[in-house]
């Protein structure tokens, strides 16, 4: 019954006419980027962050949270259409999706994708609802020792999970957390690493970090190669499924749905893990594997469905824990930072109305894009012959209105552009960016719960080890570390993501 | 260099290298405290320490084996993008955001190697007008439209 009430108060909020505005404006901005290849999540919530400062919290999180998950619903459009990943977890829809296309099944494909998804939309929305109550019961007994473990935890698991060698992910983490505690200490009240800038005092911003290393970047990479697209249809028609393909389609939407739901809660999981995973799944439980690869209902169906599972619950972790599990959820981070809200289990007792309607929101978002999207894909295909030299001038340019608003001052857009230039350098030395996202956001936060737990054992470390919380959290990321770096399973792992790429 | 099998690990190991020095270096410039009592520079010099070590196994590991070359840098991506958006944070609190638009979509349409001037200053126009009609006028961000003298 409690849950019913927690819904409706939630749905109280999500219905608001400016809440559902603004989740309109969040899902359509989504699917707009997710078609797009060349600009993900992480950088248009950056470009969006400094337009949100005006609105109220509930509003911004409900839009920066539906471009997060319309750009699943996006991303398959374009991989579909052009075998072309318009976001890197539509990379497997690419495998069959296109495959279909060319048989002039577009129509199905398009509508599976976004059927499964809505499916697995309202699943996931429910399922956050469940066990938020009780994580955060349980966070709420943690002490600084338990939180600074479970930070190490999850920023262990995020690089674990993720691709590229542990090693340098972990070095990139421990930079992140470097940068984040840029300028003045809250408890001395000195300014670190400002070297008498005024502007670095308040620190880096999250807004510059994530546009340079996930924008900038990614745009100067795109350039240095000379892409090539063409659409596989431009005319679609037939949206809807066959009986046969209908049969053969939901099974697989129920595992994929399973599947995005676990993995999405886990560290390091979300959109991308998720769509993999199933992927793999279903073509082993496949009667007949040989059709995989040639156009495949299921390997449209599982992936996509499970895409937008893991979008939504990798939520979980952020709302009744406050540690974000990658680096979309970073930058919400940084959005509830910005409007003033320590994201934590605290939020859905001090701000009820923000945390069930932005779990609301989520469903309503999802139905949106149902409604919306099916009909509306001959305007995103429209979208897609727009060449890449015409769309990056204009990315750049919200990017630089984005951050030149955040305080009216040229400063950020240097240090933009220097995360910019550090974004290529990583990349074309192999060190994957988000990991430095995630250490970015936390680090403020693990310093003080460092301090915090160690004030309260008189300095001496093993408070770490002697709390059974404290030490089963280290434990589990020595574990991960250990099992990851076993030469057998480094070997099937690195497998695993040839395979990606 | 011959003794440099995998370039990406060996180069990417001194940056942190480097990087961890640096954070030891300045950072000895703030009170370092006691386990118990913090100071602030306690946690910059264990994560100081830490990308020290870091850095150190990852160049060692990139002398075996065999691994990727760097690939190369292409400059002129790098310089126009990034120099054009500094560039826009320069001009467009002097000569309003209108005609930083057009500047910027200019000069970082010239970063592609199928730069077309024409087709690039009609979108620097049509941009302009969106993004001063979107920012200013829709959601009232603080940026002139025009050049000072013109207000």
């Amino acid at each position: 019954m409690e849950l019913l009430n927690h819904l409706m108060l939630g749905f109280g909020v999500a219905l608001l006419p400016i809440n559902l505005m603004y989740g309109l404006i969040g899902v359509l901005l989504g699917t707009l980027i997710g078609v797009l290849p060349g600009i993900g999540p992480v950088a248009t919530i950056a470009m969006l962050l400094p337009t949100t400062y005006a609105l109220q919290p509930v509003s911004a999180l409900i839009m920066l949270a539906g471009i997060y998950y319309g750009a699943q619903y996006g991303g398959s459009t374009t991989a579909i259409l052009l075998n072309m990943p318009g976001e890197s977890s539509s990379v497997v829809t690419c495998l069959d999706g296109h495959q279909m296309a060319l048989k002039g099944q577009a129509g199905a494909a398009l509508a599976t994708a976004a059927l499964g998804s809505f499916f697995a939309g309202t699943v996931a929305t429910m399922l956050i609802a469940g066990v938020a109550v009780p994580l955060s019961e349980l966070a709420l007994k943690f002490g600084p020792a338990e939180y600074f473990s479970l930070m190490v935890l999850g920023l262990i698991g995020a690089v674990v999970l993720a691709s590229g060698s542990l090693l340098k992910a972990i070095a990139m983490i421990i930079a992140g957390l470097l940068m984040g505690i840029v300028g003045t200490d809250v408890n001395s009240g000195t300014q670190r690493f400002a070297f008498g800038i005024p502007e670095l005092s308040d620190g880096i911003g999250v807004v510059g970090v994530a546009m340079g290393l996930f924008g900038f970047a990614e745009i100067i990479t795109n350039l240095e190669s000379t892409m090539k697209r063409e659409l596989a249809t431009s005319k679609v028609s037939g949206l809807w499924l066959t009986k046969a393909q209908f049969k053969a389609a939901w099974p697989a939407v129920l595992r994929g749905t399973g599947i995005g739901s676990v993995l999405g809660i886990l560290p390091g999981g979300g959109a991308m893990l998720s769509s993999f995973a199933s992927y793999t799944v279903e073509k082993k439980l496949a009667s007949d594997a040989s059709g995989f690869g040639k156009g495949a209902i299921q390997g449209v169906a599982g992936p996509e469905s499970a895409n937008n599972a893991g979008a939504q619950t990798s939520f979980i972790p952020l709302l009744t824990l406050g540690i974000p599990e990658n680096a979309v959820m970073a930058m919400m981070v940084g959005a509830m930072t910005i409007h003033n809200i320590q994201p934590g289990p605290q939020v859905m007792t001090s701000n009820p109305g923000l945390f069930w309607g932005l779990i609301a929101s989520m469903w309503v978002g999802n139905l949106m894009l149902v409604v919306l999207n099916l009909p509306m894909i001959s305007i995103w295909i429209k979208l897609l012959t727009v060449p890449y030299r015409m769309l990056y001038p204009a990315i750049l340019l919200f990017c630089a209105i984005g951050v030149y608003t955040v305080n009216n001052t040229n400063m950020d857009i240097m240090l933009t552009a220097f995360f910019g230039f550090m974004g290529v350098l990583f990349m074309k030395l192999g060190c994957e960016p988000a990991p430095l996202l995630l250490g970015f956001v936390l680090g403020p936060m693990m310093e003080e719960n460092l301090r915090r737990a160690m004030l309260l054992s008189r300095g001496d470390p093993t408070t770490f080890l002697t709390r059974p919380i404290s030490a089963a959290m280290l434990a589990a990321a020595v574990l991960l570390v250990v099992i990851i770096a076993l030469p057998n399973i480094r070997k099937t792992r690195e497998v695993a993501f040839q395979e990606e790429t | 260099m011959g003794f440099i099998k995998q370039p990406k690990d060996f180069w990417a190991g001194l940056l942190f290298i480097g990087l961890g020095i640096f954070a030891i270096w300045v950072g000895s410039n703030y009170t370092l405290g006691s386990a118990a009592r913090m100071g602030p520079g306690y946690f910059p010099r264990i994560l100081g320490i830490l990308l020290l070590v870091l850095g150190t196994l990852i160049t060692a590991r990139g002398l075996r084996g065999h691994g990727d070359r760097v690939p190369a840098w292409k400059w002129r991506p790098t310089l126009v993008v990034l120099g054009s958006v500094v560039l826009f944070g320069f001009i467009v609190a002097k000569i309003g955001l209108a005609i930083s638009t057009v500047i910027l979509i200019l000069v970082a349409s010239a970063a592609s190697h199928e730069f077309r001037p024409k087709e690039a200053i009609v979108a620097g126009v049509l941009l302009a007008a969106l993004s001063v009609g979107v920012f200013v006028v829709g959601l009232h961000l603080q940026l002139p439209i025009w050049p000072e003298f013109s207000r």
